[in-house]
């Protein structure tokens, strides 16, 4: 399951995280987003107890978006720690994204 | 779940308009059709903010809305779509039947009697200085995708076609300030557009000049444009750099197997035969004048209709 991150959860579920998370920025108006969210969906179940695939609506935590200078979506970055170790900017296979958590999981 | 070793009649690369269409018609026809849906190749059309030449929607419709109404069309009449980027295609053999074998990238094989080709094109990058170290960061391909993110900021639109100027007008939604740099004098995209744009104020022009590089180390900063004529050049400060200078149609995968032109572009014939029997292409992949949604459709149509006979002749079934 993907967890859905707002600003009052942002800190306890992906900064505080004990295991890696891979965090996509997203909006409803944003047919890129659409297209991985299946991926990202499979990602979150194959990978249930390795990573934490977490959902950031820019339009609902835009401080959040604006803070990690997100500036295109989808852009999905890959959290450690608090710290953001990998991160792909637009639309990408699901392969991709695979290869993207795969030295963190 | 779809077995990987069933053979279907029929498979169809792309899900945009061409794609979508000629799985409704395949649908209605009772084949069996898996279409791939490439996540990284998403069809320009859905990323298309208003339409507003695609008959039957007087108010205009988005692209994302138009696609998602093909797609449940498609659905409705028991095409499968699934979520896979297509590799390589290679001719196969199944029980002394040639047929086709599609790769995709999770290492499944998929079989039919005949494929359509329809992965559309995808905007050019311009080559510029700046240009991939900055994507994401101020640059971009989308303005629907991105636009919000440029809330009272200045951005720089490449481009005079239909897409330079749509996405230039959409953008003055969030923009303060659009700067259109074109390599003409005039822009090419369609009359209404033009009025649109020129009439606007938000949006400023910069004629007969090129983009040659784009600036910023975080983010986008400015960007350097120079005259076609007297290569003067000039430097804009801005915040974003949305690129439309054309496309490039999603064929590298098929190079080995299919003719087409020095662009990529796929060579097919009035029957939309490409050069290997039994595969089909249609949309902004093949060689056009127009690339619109119902000139797409209208391929997707025909492309079906060709596949379907083809089809029937391979299993033998002729209509008297």
């Amino acid at each position: 399951m993907e967890i859905e991150i707002r600003e009052d959860n942002f800190k306890t579920e992906v900064l505080e995280s004990k295991i890696p998370c891979l965090v996509d920025f997203w909006a409803e108006w944003c047919g890129p987003c659409k297209m991985i969210a299946p991926s990202l969906k499979e990602i979150a179940q194959e990978y249930k107890d390795k990573i934490k695939v977490c959902k950031i609506n820019i339009d609902e935590a835009s401080s959040i978006a604006s803070s990690y200078g997100i500036m295109s979506i989808p852009t999905l970055m890959v959290f450690k720690d608090g710290s953001v170790q990998n991160s792909a900017v637009g639309a990408l296979p699901k392969s991709d994204i695979v290869s993207l958590i795969k030295s963190y999981v | 779940m779809v077995d990987g070793n069933q053979l279907y009649d029929l498979l169809i690369i792309g899900a945009g308009p061409a794609g979508l269409t000629a799985a409704i018609y395949a649908g209605r026809s009772r084949l069996n059709t898996l279409v791939f849906e490439s996540a990284s190749n998403l069809s320009q059309a859905m990323l298309t903010d208003d339409i507003e030449n695609y008959p039957g929607f007087p108010e205009g419709i988005t692209g994302m809305e138009l696609v998602e109404k093909f797609k449940t069309q498609a659905k409705n009449f028991s095409a499968k779509i699934m979520s896979k980027e297509v590799k390589k295609i290679e001719q196969a053999d199944l029980e002394g039947k040639k047929v086709w074998a599609v790769y995709t990238d999770d290492g499944q094989v998929f079989k039919s009697l005949s494929v359509i080709i329809a992965t559309g094109a995808k905007p050019k990058q311009l080559g510029v200085d700046g240009e991939n170290l900055l994507r994401g960061k101020g640059v971009s391909y989308c303005a629907t995708c991105d636009a919000a993110f440029f809330k009272n900021k200045k951005v720089v639109v490449v481009g005079g076609g239909d897409t330079a100027i749509e996405e230039a007008l959409f953008l003055t939604r969030f923009a303060s300030e659009v700067v259109v740099v074109h390599r003409r004098n005039k822009l090419r995209a369609t009359k209404i557009l033009q009025e649109r744009a020129l009439e606007n104020k938000k949006i400023s022009f910069l004629w007969e000049s090129n983009l040659v590089s784009i600036e910023g180390k975080q983010k986008v900063e400015g960007v350097i444009c120079e005259n076609v004529n007297t290569k003067q050049k000039s430097s804009c400060k801005c915040d974003g750099v949305f690129i439309f200078v054309g496309y490039e149609p999603n064929t590298s995968f098929l190079k080995a197997l299919l003719n087409a032109d020095d662009s990529g572009y796929l060579i097919v014939n009035k029957k939309l035969e490409t050069s290997s029997k039994g595969i089909f292409a249609c949309g902004d992949c093949c060689q056009k004048h127009l690339k619109q949604v119902i000139t797409a459709c209208a391929e997707g149509a025909l492309a079906y209709h060709y596949s379907f006979s083809y089809i029937n002749e391979v299993k033998g079934i002729v209509y008297k």
